[in-house]
């Protein structure tokens, strides 16, 4: 198996790694796509994939209004607000 | 008072006025007060919430309330949405999350009158198998402290079995709540994928995730499940499979099977180690019991770990991905830019394990890789699904050992994580395909319990818990607790 690229993984998650982190987790994920690779031994042609256990469609629901938005409340887990609004560094100049 | 009645024992004692909800509720918050610096079963015990709840209930009570669990006490893993309450999920980033809004499930035995006791523990974000994940520290198997409870549901199956509370809220994505049961000598149900909502349960892996109960018993397992089962249009997912057994759970007392065909799945019963002599008594007591025992085959449980670590990982990568140090959740120091502010928050809030799995969603979900390992894993989903299908056309349950062996020691697989995820070689199958699964205890190696697992086809649960109620007319295992056998003969046997 091709050596796993961590840093780019951890780019694509959004995680911040140290080089101990990314070399135990770089060998952490070789012995789990080795165990993973057993997959590859099963025939599957002509197997239709399955997303949901009991093969249910997504439900619709009538077009109806049947929440409040309660943005206080909900804010007030929100480590910074203000006016109602989320507060991050600044993105333009 | 004994607070180690059946759940029905403790409705009975409240109607006869043998004791108050307020009484009972106090004798367990003592109990939890002196015996969780050890066991590290909650990780939020909401003692006052629980003392008004406990009296509301006394109140509804002396005016005829006559649900079953009206002012019984329970305890709920700490993945449910209470409002008003913290709910961690087991992790840093959710430290100080107060939830603004209460899990379907949990809001539903509110309203049955259930009293809530606390929050337990539980592996980070429900991924892991030993409770060793859970940033607020490992629980302690009550049977033995140098050993885990299992997880990922490890302090309600430690609180259960402790009797810190006779019944508790847990949830299973690959076996999170059968293999604790096991490990702690209680029994735990999954239901079906669907059956009871997801709506404020924090999601790890959306099409496999399902509430479930832990108990004493099959019946009162069938006491807790009708109140918070059920349609929810809160849920996408949420079945809308009409029951009318559930329904009349609520005023009858749960029946026992006495005949059917079960099957032995012979991939399983070629080699059960440790579990042999247990699981091949408990067969005993089922064929005596007028169940008929016939070889099934489920050719292709052998791919279904790595099939599940590759779906169950995708979907916890993309859920996960909703952590972002914006809205709710932890938040780094002094972010220089929003690029900085969802890195270190995610780095700093989440654990090794949820980090590993992220990784491993991730490289599953990149190009080029998609193929070769969602969609291939997600065919084999539907090959095992297939199995349980065509095995079902010739038995009505099937039987299995929860787990491999007796709960390990702490810290014994903490630097393998493939070792740790062989733990849930048997209980995976039937999260991959959906089924309903309990496990109950049905022996003991080293004087450690282990569990037998039934195994239904969907919305099949009144058959499970009636077999397993039958089983447990027979046997005394369930009854068994913590230190108080300590010359309990090994491997199963008759009463």
């Amino acid at each position: 198996m091709a050596d796993i690229d961590i840093q780019h993984l951890a780019n694509l998650a959004q995680l911040e790694l140290s080089q101990q982190e990314i070399s135990v987790v770089g060998e952490d994920l070789q012995r789990i796509m080795i165990m993973v690779d057993q997959m590859q031994a099963i025939d599957t042609g002509n197997v239709e994939p399955l997303a949901h256990p009991l093969d249910a469609r997504q439900r619709l629901r009538p077009d109806q209004i049947t929440e409040t938005i309660e943005r206080d409340l909900y804010q007030q887990g929100a480590p910074a607000t203000a006016d109602g609004l989320y507060l991050v560094p600044r993105v333009v100049e | 008072m004994d607070t180690d009645l059946s759940l029905a024992g403790l409705a009975t004692g409240l109607r006869e006025r043998s004791f108050s909800s307020v009484e009972l509720t106090a004798a367990l918050l003592a109990q939890i007060a002196e015996r969780n610096p050890q066991l590290n079963a909650f990780i939020t015990v909401t003692a006052d919430e629980a003392l008004q709840q406990a009296a509301a209930a006394d109140a509804a009570l002396a005016g005829g309330d006559s649900s079953a669990l009206c002012g019984i006490p329970l305890a709920y893993k700490d993945i449910f949405c209470t409002r008003g309450v913290r709910t961690t999920c087991g992790s840093r980033m959710l430290e100080e999350f107060i939830a603004p809004y209460d899990a379907t499930a949990t809001a539903r035995l509110a309203a049955a009158g259930a009293v809530m006791l606390g929050k337990t523990n539980m592996d980070e974000f429900a991924m892991g198998s030993s409770n060793e994940n859970s940033h607020f520290g490992t629980v302690a198997n009550p049977w033995d402290d140098t050993r885990v409870p299992g997880g990922s549901s490890g302090g309600s199956a430690c609180a259960v079995a402790a009797g810190l509370a006779p019944a508790a809220l847990g949830t299973d994505t690959g076996g999170s709540i059968r293999q604790p049961a096991a490990f702690c000598g209680v029994s735990g149900l999954k239901p079906t994928y669907g059956r009871v909502s997801r709506y404020g349960m924090v999601a790890f892996a959306s099409s496999l995730d399902q509430a479930g109960v832990f108990a004493r018993s099959a019946a009162d397992i069938a006491t807790v499940l009708p109140h918070m089962a059920g349609f929810d249009p809160l849920d996408s997912t949420s079945s809308e499979h009409e029951d009318p057994w559930l329904d009349a759970c609520t005023t009858q007392p749960l029946g026992t099977a006495r005949s059917g065909r079960i099957g032995l799945p012979k991939q399983y019963f070629r080699d059960l180690g440790v579990t042999e002599a247990s699981l091949q008594s408990a067969c005993q007591v089922l064929e005596a019991s007028g169940f008929e025992l016939v070889d099934v085959s489920l050719p292709h449980v052998d791919a279904a770990i790595p099939c599940y670590y590759i779906i169950a990982g995708a979907e916890a990568s993309t859920n996960l991905s909703r952590y972002d140090g914006v809205r709710f959740g932890h938040r780094c120091d002094n972010p220089q830019s929003l690029e900085d502010l969802y890195r270190r928050s995610r780095s700093e809030g989440f654990g090794a394990e949820v980090k590993r799995r992220i990784l491993t969603g991730t490289y599953a979900l990149s190009v080029g890789y998609y193929d070769a390992y969602y969609l291939k894993a997600q065919k084999i989903r539907r090959l095992i699904q297939q199995d349980f299908l065509a095995a079902f056309a010739d038995v009505d349950l099937i039987i299995a050992p929860t787990t491999p062996d007796i709960a390990f020691k702490r810290g014994d697989l903490v630097d393998d994580p493939v070792a740790m995820y062989q733990q849930d070689i048997y209980t995976i199958p039937a999260s991959l395909a959906g089924l309903p699964a309990m496990s109950i205890p049905c022996g003991t190696h080293q004087g450690l319990p282990l569990g037998l697992q039934l195994i239904g086809p969907h919305f099949a649960e009144k058959r499970l818990l009636e077999t397993a109620a039958s089983f447990q007319q027979q046997t005394d295992w369930h009854l068994q607790r913590p230190g108080q056998n300590p010359q309990a003969a090994d491997s199963g046997s008759e009463t």
